[in-house]
């Protein structure tokens, strides 16, 4: 459903350029979690902003394409662009503490993604809001819905934000780093509530990390980054049984250093 | 907000003011333009303010010039935040060469000495009320644009900003319904005190006889009336006078104590 050729993005500085994401090419299938691995800094956010088409000066998207259900999405005008984020493809962040716009009830943030694509009156677009919390697990989703960002807690926020992307359903989920901001113990529940709606409602998830043990949890493929470029890509088991690089070798013994 | 007492005392006085510029026909004692006794007479029981040079009521004409300042200040200020804010979001959203030519042109603006500007355009215009207006907003929002357009700076980079994006918002919508409400805390203090300062030129216009034109009565062309009786009715220039001072003073209070209160660091 996603096919990513040879994506090249680089941010250009005074005198000199950035490779940000240099020639990377994957694919993810209908009902697939791919994990993407790799260290601060080694393109993983910005292939997901490439995707979305995200990317701003002094950034740009050199080459490649960015196949989704056989259109290309960097060949889009812009306004194409904009019915595709959020109705086909959405994206949850790593801050859940910045991600919410502070001056709006988390409902009507919810409802406006499903007025934006659906063309739905406010009444409905709410009652489709309060059935997302619902599926986030949100307690009283009717009450809270009517909350503002600041009267949740992180891991309540992320559940927000999780419905949010999922408001249109949505064929792909990004979900950039989603967990990184939240303590272990919410982590974990954040991640089961990714895997049970990825299966109820067949989403393609990219997992974007760098955390080999949520890989291992959650994925079924995965590729792993260094400093712009894929060095590694397989099955999970495959990759973490026989490495072929250097890097991953590296980053699986810093797993089994933290096992013992 | 409310515990800082010169904000309390300016938010009394200008909701003073404004009372009577609104009911100022009932108030009033007589008619802003009308004779009613002989030249300059000293502050009485009848006439509490005395009269003017050419015996008018000066309280009357105080009453209705609180209708024009206030009229001045706040319209102008209103097209002053309008062109600011306009030019500083977009300066700030878009960044790039559109901030370029935006800050370019405001440094321009800035360089003209304004009060030279205003004098230039009022003496090609008919110098009404108007355009006194219009003027003062057209050569006062640079500052606005300034600090709008550094707020949206800041705010772009924000992950909410990127989350709008995200589920598909047009560049307009994520302007004035995601950024614009989260930069109105500034813009509400930058309005008081720029109503100050349109009120202060407005002022220093009339008294220059290039803003609101006699008959009509401003605390500014007040002033202006009072320049040559200034040894023989110092009471035709030290009303006016004061009530701008207490109402510049006023608003400036009302700005510290929004600035404040509005500030996410306290």
């Amino acid at each position: 459903m996603l096919q990513v050729n040879n994506l090249t993005t680089y941010f250009y500085q005074e005198d000199s350029v950035v490779k940000a994401v240099d020639d990377v090419s994957f694919s993810v299938k209908p009902g697939e979690i791919l994990g993407i691995l790799g260290e601060s800094g080694s393109g993983k956010s910005t292939i997901a902003h490439s995707i979305l088409r995200l990317i701003y000066p002094p950034g740009k998207i050199v080459s490649g394409e960015v196949i989704f259900n056989g259109q290309d999405l960097l060949q889009l005008s812009e306004e194409a662009m904009i019915k595709i984020r959020g109705a086909k493809i959405s994206m949850v962040f790593q801050d859940p503490f910045t991600s919410l716009n502070p001056v709006y009830t988390v409902g009507d943030q919810i409802a406006e993604a499903i007025q934006l694509h659906q063309g739905l009156k406010r009444k409905a677009a709410w009652d489709k809001a309060i059935q997302m919390l619902e599926t986030v697990h949100i307690k009283e989703p009717g009450s809270r819905i009517k909350d503002y960002p600041h009267q949740f807690s992180g891991g309540m926020r992320q559940r927000v934000m999780i419905a949010m992307a999922l408001a249109c359903q949505p064929e792909l989920l990004i979900a950039d780093e989603p967990t990184t901001a939240l303590d272990v113990t919410i982590q974990a529940e954040i991640l089961n509530l990714l895997k049970e709606i990825q299966q109820k409602f067949n989403l393609s998830v990219i997992y974007i990390t760098h955390n080999f043990g949520i890989i291992k949890a959650l994925c079924q493929n995965v590729i792993v980054l260094y400093k712009g470029r894929v060095v590694e890509k397989g099955t999970v088991e495959a990759v973490l049984s026989s490495p072929q690089n250097a890097y991953t070798k590296r980053l699986i013994a810093c797993l089994e250093v933290l096992k013992t | 907000m409310l515990r800082n007492k010169f904000a309390i005392f300016g938010l009394l006085v200008l909701g003073f003011f404004v009372l009577v510029a609104i009911f100022a026909p009932l108030i009033a004692p007589y008619d802003p333009g009308e004779i009613v006794e002989s030249e300059t007479l000293p502050p009485s029981f009848a006439h509490p303010f005395g009269t003017d040079d050419l015996g008018r009521d000066i309280l009357s004409r105080a009453i209705y010039g609180a209708r024009i300042s206030l009229t001045v200040g706040i319209v102008a200020v209103t097209i002053a935040i309008l062109i600011g804010t306009l030019f500083g979001a977009f300066a700030g959203y878009f960044g790039g060469w559109v901030d370029g030519i935006v800050m370019r042109f405001v440094d321009v603006m800035l360089s003209f000495p304004s009060i030279f500007l205003i004098l230039a355009i009022q003496a090609m215009l008919t110098p009404n009320i108007y355009n006194v207006m219009i003027v003062i907003g057209l050569t006062s929002w640079m500052g606005v644009a300034r600090l709008v357009r550094g707020e949206f700076l800041k705010i772009r980079e924000l992950q909410y900003v990127e989350a709008a994006k995200a589920i598909g918002c047009s560049n307009p919508r994520i302007i004035f319904r995601h950024m614009l409400p989260n930069a109105q805390a500034p813009i509400i203090v930058a309005a008081t005190l720029g109503m100050a300062g349109a009120i202060l030129t407005e002022s220093a216009l009339s008294f220059l006889g290039m803003g609101v034109q006699p008959p009509m009565p401003s605390w500014g062309n007040m002033l202006m009336d009072a320049q040559a009786y200034m040894r023989d009715a110092p009471w035709m220039a030290i009303i006016p006078g004061l009530l701008i001072l207490v109402t510049v003073l006023s608003l400036y209070f009302v700005g510290e104590g929004l600035r404040e209160a509005l500030d996410p660091r306290r």
